[in-house]
């Protein structure tokens, strides 16, 4: 009996510890998240590092986020169509097409994409540059790290992730219509035409702002990982994939709670 | 008596639980030259990010020219870094501009001014102008020491630290760089704070030595009187042997 209540209060202790460390890194992230955001407001600001990273992260997204995409836009017309046939409800394809593009997959695709992309490349920089102590030379010569390194890629990617995700809407309802005019059938312009007549302008808004949300959480997640690894290359290494990882889980679950307020009413 | 440029008093540390500063009392005078030495995970580089303000000493006090430095905050904390220069023991060159922008980083104004400013600093540590546009990772590693020291006093700084500034260099390379280290600080009347368990280099480098363990401050004196400091240490450390009071650490601190 005392060996049951022994294994219990281990458990217990266990769940509590990882509970601990969860809250503490929130907290951690929390206020390296304000931190950010407090500089990023006040001079001295540092242009010349925001126009590199937003072409770093803007113009060399361009490909991988297009191809994902009109890949995936061509994809869904195709299930839709085939899913429509059962009920005589194939006609539908264009608007559900540009609906599901516009509101979710554009998004969160092109998020999950340059979160691949860009979150992993700031955790690996940032983190090399602290284990080979870069960070703290920025200090001793006149720089403040976070306005030099941070401040520029959360900017950066808020500001290139809308339009990178209007870019990926534009080809996910292209993919779709190439699909539907070469392989289904459809006539292009009433596909085109249906597919005017279902996008609203609120669905437009909500994509960018998701896009926004999106581009600052991947930039966070990559600079808050890379600028506080340690322990040599295993810790820049476990910097990135964390990075990645939390970037996805935060897009995903930011993505949920924006879906649900802007069309759960 | 001038006011010390440089002083330490009662200054502890300790990371989760573990104390590394033990209440290190330290005073470096204006343009000297001082070094502290000690084995591996003595509490140097703690030492120094401290005076740095890269971290916050749990208790006692740090004044630079007589004012109370800890726990400076926002633009009081920038003020006080902007007084230091540091040669970083890996020489931390950032990798992803050329020799000529890293030296000049510090430095504001028209880019011809910069780079003159960078050539003239390059010249100061030995080097041509034909390095000045290549990258830090085309560098062997003593012209990468010597770049970051180029890149360290560039901005003309009231204190310089250098960590461990000859590790991984070879016997002749680091007499090198100790010679340009003695001879900057001499002739740009920098105050200097060395920390290196090289003796080579703090025979060429030290105007006085102390000496630190276990998070204190053990033996200080004149670098002529190392060799007769009578401190158990000190000898052990100097003559570097294996058989004495000072017992390897298993654990870093």
């Amino acid at each position: 009996m005392t060996g049951a209540l022994e294994t219990f209060v281990h458990a217990l202790i266990a769940l509590g510890s990882v509970v601990l460390g969860l809250l503490a890194s929130i907290g951690r992230l929390t206020r390296f998240a304000v931190t950010v955001l407090g500089r990023a407001v006040r001079p001295p600001w540092y242009p010349a590092q925001l126009l590199e990273q937003i072409l770093v992260i803007g113009w060399f997204s361009l490909p991988v986020v297009g191809l994902t995409a009109l890949f995936t836009g061509s994809a869904l017309a195709q299930q839709i169509y085939i899913g429509g046939s059962r009920f005589n409800a194939s006609s539908t394809v264009p608007a559900v097409t540009v609906i599901g593009i516009v509101r979710e997959l554009g998004p969160v695709l092109g998020g999950l994409m340059v979160a691949g992309r860009v979150a992993s490349a700031m955790a690996a920089e940032l983190g090399t540059m602290r284990v080979t102590e870069q960070i703290d030379a920025l200090t001793t010569l006149r720089t403040d790290p976070m306005r030099y390194l941070v401040v520029p890629r959360v900017l950066a990617a808020i500001l290139v992730m809308p339009l990178l995700v209007l870019v990926s809407n534009v080809l996910g309802v292209m993919g779709g219509w190439l699909l539907a005019t070469t392989r289904l059938g459809f006539n292009s312009a009433a596909y085109l035409n249906t597919t005017a007549q279902f996008l609203k302008a609120d669905d437009v808004i909500s994509s960018m702002v998701k896009a926004a949300v999106f581009g600052f959480f991947i930039a966070l997640m990559g600079c808050f990982h890379g600028y506080n690894s340690s322990g040599g290359a295993a810790g820049v290494g476990r910097a990135t994939t964390n990075a990645v990882v939390s970037a996805f889980i935060l897009i995903l679950l930011s993505n949920l709670i924006i879906t649900v307020i802007v069309f759960g009413r | 008596m001038s006011v010390p440029k440089i002083e330490l008093a009662g200054v502890t540390k300790a990371f989760s639980g573990k104390v590394v500063l033990a209440g290190v009392d330290l005073t470096v005078m204006p343009g000297e030259s001082m070094v502290i030495i000690g084995g591996s995970g003595t509490g140097k580089s703690v030492t120094m990010k401290c005076i740095l303000g890269l971290l916050r000493p749990d208790a006692g006090s740090i004044r630079i020219d007589g004012q109370e430095v800890s726990g400076l905050k926002g633009r009081a904390l920038a003020a006080h870094q902007a007084r230091f220069g540091m040669l970083f023991q890996g020489g931390a060159l950032f990798d992803s501009l050329p020799v000529w922008r890293n030296v000049s980083f510090a430095l504001s104004g028209p880019a011809r001014e910069r780079r003159a400013a960078a050539l003239d600093n390059l010249a100061r540590v030995g080097l041509g102008p034909e390095v000045a546009d290549l990258k830090p990772s085309e560098l062997s590693g003593g012209m990468q020491k010597r770049v970051a020291l180029a890149r360290a006093i560039a901005p003309r700084p009231e204190i310089i630290f250098f960590d461990e500034p000859t590790t991984g260099l070879d016997p002749i390379m680091a007499d090198v760089i100790n010679a340009l280290i003695r001879q900057l600080v001499s002739e740009l009347g920098i105050t200097a704070l060395t920390i290196t368990h090289d003796m080579a280099s703090v025979r060429r480098i030290a105007d006085r030595v102390a000496m630190l363990y276990q998070g204190r401050i053990i033996w200080q004196g004149e670098r002529n009187a190392i060799d007769s400091a009578e401190n158990p240490f000190v000898d052990q450390f100097v003559h570097g042997r294996a058989e004495g009071p000072i017992q390897m650490q298993l654990r870093r601190l």
